[in-house]
């Protein structure tokens, strides 16, 4: 029988279905961070079980480190109790850590994929909603809450019951100016923040065939944001060409083997869809968001929706965002003036972001009204940054390149955005509070922040490349 | 914790009137550097209840004392964002033993259920019925029966049927939880991963 990707994968993980309930589903990797695990291993703990597979559990420290002098103790108490709590819990358990100081610390959804512990046809939970990041890969990828977290320590297993499946084609060339953070915006704008709740979607098309590893995480990382379970890809030679070499992957002949199960991974020509939507590329321009969800996505030419274009139901939550972001119902957004631009998050700060970013700025340099930061990802990506000089663009054009974590993404370590503040960020929340309390938050690709931050408002890239 | 269960419930509700309620909006970022389950009722919806200098917003209806009772009421797409269990803990923990939406993100709805908070999903007109009915009277009763799956609005009588997996139901009926199940078939489990390798 016909099965698409994440049946095939799916199907390899079930242990057993209950009748009329949902299934076991056995889990190969789960990454844990210090925010959602410590009430996990306490729960653990209280019923008396130890961590069950602790060998395929990975920690790293990300959310709340701070991104300057991570030599130094964590300032803030609370922070720094969470994060020794990490420590020991993954001592205590047998739990590998990459935490402050490793070499290997970083955003957990860049670290993952970057070491070669994402694969093809794995089953991937963390207790964060951006795991969908790791389904660029070919793989099941979603967040869990903490008791779920705590139901994989014990039994290595989560009971699920199976998702609808979408497919989201998307096809034809990119327009110049245009990269994947704006494909995905483009797509939540169109089907709404909640346009794929209950679904698991999976990206295809040549659009996205020929993005590079680092732009499909970007897509599968926001597929959360349109309220899905997880997203996904296909793997192809884009995805082994990535994987091969690095540190976790397989070597030698399991190289060999696992690539070749590996190309089993696509959904058959036949295969049926719950829901599928097409999408064409050319239509794409540059997007940035003028609201409080992911979805109220705009084009940088385009207009903040007026009221009459709004329905009946959504107007309560428009005209908070309105009122909350500053902003005026029918104006145009390019041109609005910025106060920061954060290159950063588990969305956009891989190697590839920040080479775009250097490329963009070099020579240029920013407005002297503009605070732009540049957090790294992990800390292999800050290396390798500072190994092919980005660093010293960064520093030409006046950007503050800052030490690996999720930073100004969620206001929960020392970076925030002051109150009443702008931000152009490639993050993927623009939530109230998201940056810091009354922080309003504009959600860009890299190339859009970059523009901001050397113009001082929101432009159009294309027409400075 | 399997030390709870739900059967009936027949209060008043609390009225979110808002879509897209995001589990940042019910406990913000810096609210979860705690390393225990308990105490994260008092910052539930923290920025909307509060002004900055931690006087409260009058106008919002967790600080409304015509509004109590043990459900809470909100719009479209409720919890969605982060994963973050903490938005199940502090509803819970602020005395909530229900929550009414006419859709649920779904990280947010698993959460809830491993929390023995009862995400009940309505239909659009129901959900607005509920909002002018507790609006213009609130001490109107709602009633959810777990056993039947059904969900009355007391002053006006519409009832209506909602969903619930059998699974999901036997547990919160019987105070059940997904661990020990899940640790009672760990012998196949072992089987499974045998096999798997
Ligand atoms: S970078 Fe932001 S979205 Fe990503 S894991 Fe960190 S806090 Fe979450």
């Amino acid at each position: 029988m016909a099965k698409t990707l994440f049946e095939k994968i799916w199907d390899q993980h079930v242990v057993k279905t209950i009748d009329g309930g949902p299934s076991v589903l056995y889990i190969d990797k789960h990454f844990i961070h210090e925010v959602t695990s410590p009430q996990a291993f306490k729960g653990l703990e209280k019923r008396g079980l130890e961590v069950f597979r602790p060998r395929q559990i990975v920690a790293t420290a990300d959310h709340n480190v701070p991104t300057v002098d991570q030599h130094l103790p964590i300032k803030d108490e609370l922070s720094r109790m969470q994060v020794q709590q990490l420590i020991a819990n993954c001592a205590k358990h047998g739990v590998e850590l990459y935490g402050l100081g490793h070499p290997y610390q970083g955003i957990v959804h860049v670290i993952g994929p970057e070491l070669g512990i994402t694969r093809p046809g794995m089953t991937i939970v963390c207790g964060d909603s951006h795991t969908s990041t790791h389904g660029a890969f070919g793989a099941i990828a979603f967040g869990i809450g903490t008791s779920e977290v705590e139901m994989v320590m014990a039994t290595q297993c989560l009971l699920q019951s199976r998702p609808k499946l979408m497919r989201i084609n998307v096809e034809g060339a990119l327009n110049k100016g245009v990269v994947s953070k704006d494909i995905i915006l483009y797509i939540i704008a169109q089907i709404s923040a909640s346009g794929a709740t209950g679904y698991f979607v999976e990206f295809s098309g040549s659009a996205i065939r020929q993005l590079s590893m680092e732009a499909r995480m970007t897509i599968c990382n926001m597929s959360i944001e349109m309220g899905a379970r997880g997203g996904m890809i296909a793997p192809d030679d884009t995805t082994f060409d990535y994987l091969k070499d690095r540190a976790f992957a397989p070597k030698g002949a399991e190289w060999d083997t696992a690539l070749a199960g590996w190309k089993e991974l696509f959904s058959d020509t036949d295969a049926v869809f719950d829901k599928e939507i097409h999408i064409d590329a050319a239509t794409i321009e540059p997007m940035i968001t003028y609201g409080t969800n992911p979805g109220m996505g705009i084009s940088v030419t385009g207009h903040i929706p007026s009221e009459t274009e709004i329905t009946e139901t959504e107007k309560p939550s428009y005209l908070k965002s309105l009122d909350y972001m500053g902003l005026k119902a029918g104006s145009a957004i390019k041109g609005k003036k910025v106060d920061y631009v954060f290159i950063g998050s588990c969305t956009n700060s891989r190697i590839e972001d920040l080479r775009m970013v250097a490329a963009f700025v070099k020579g240029r340099k920013k407005s002297k009204d503009i605070e732009a930061w540049i957090v790294p990802g992990s800390k292999q990506v800050e290396k390798q940054a500072i190994e092919e000089g980005l660093d010293k663009i960064f520093e030409a054009a006046g950007f503050f390149l800052r030490q690996p974590g999720c930073s100004a993404c969620l206001a929960m370590n020392e970076d925030k955005i002051p109150a009443g503040k702008y931000c152009i960020s490639t993050s993927n929340r623009n939530f109230e509070g998201r940056q810091g309390p009354s922080a309003r938050t504009l959600l860009a690709s890299p190339l859009t922040a970059a523009v901001a931050a050397i113009t001082g408002e929101v432009a159009d890239v294309r027409e400075y490349l | 914790m399997s030390n709870q269960s739900i059967h009936i419930v027949s209060t008043t509700a609390v009225p979110v009137d808002m879509e897209n309620v995001d589990t940042d909006q019910i406990i913000p970022a810096r609210f979860l550097k705690a390393t225990s389950r308990d105490g994260f009722g008092e910052n539930l919806f923290r920025d909307w209840r509060y002004n900055s200098d931690g006087s409260p917003k009058k106008e919002f209806a967790l600080n409304d004392p015509a509004y109590q009772g043990k459900i809470l009421v909100a719009g479209k797409n409720f919890g969605c964002g982060s994963s973050r269990e903490h938005a199940a803990w502090a509803i819970k923990d602020a005395g909530f033993d229900v929550v009414i939406s006419s859709f649920f993100a779904d990280i947010f709805k698993n959460n809830a259920l491993n929390n023995f908070l009862l995400p009940v999903t309505v239909s659009e007109g129901l959900l607005k019925e509920i909002f002018s009915a507790i609006k213009n009277n609130p001490s109107a009763l709602i009633t959810i029966n777990l056993p039947d799956q059904t969900i009355t609005l007391e002053p006006t009588g519409r009832k209506e049927r909602f969903e619930i997996n059998n699974y999901k139901k036997t547990c919160l009926l019987n105070g059940y939880d997904d661990i020990d199940y899940l640790l009672s078939i760990r012998d196949e489990i072992e089987t499974f991963e045998n096999r798997h390798a």
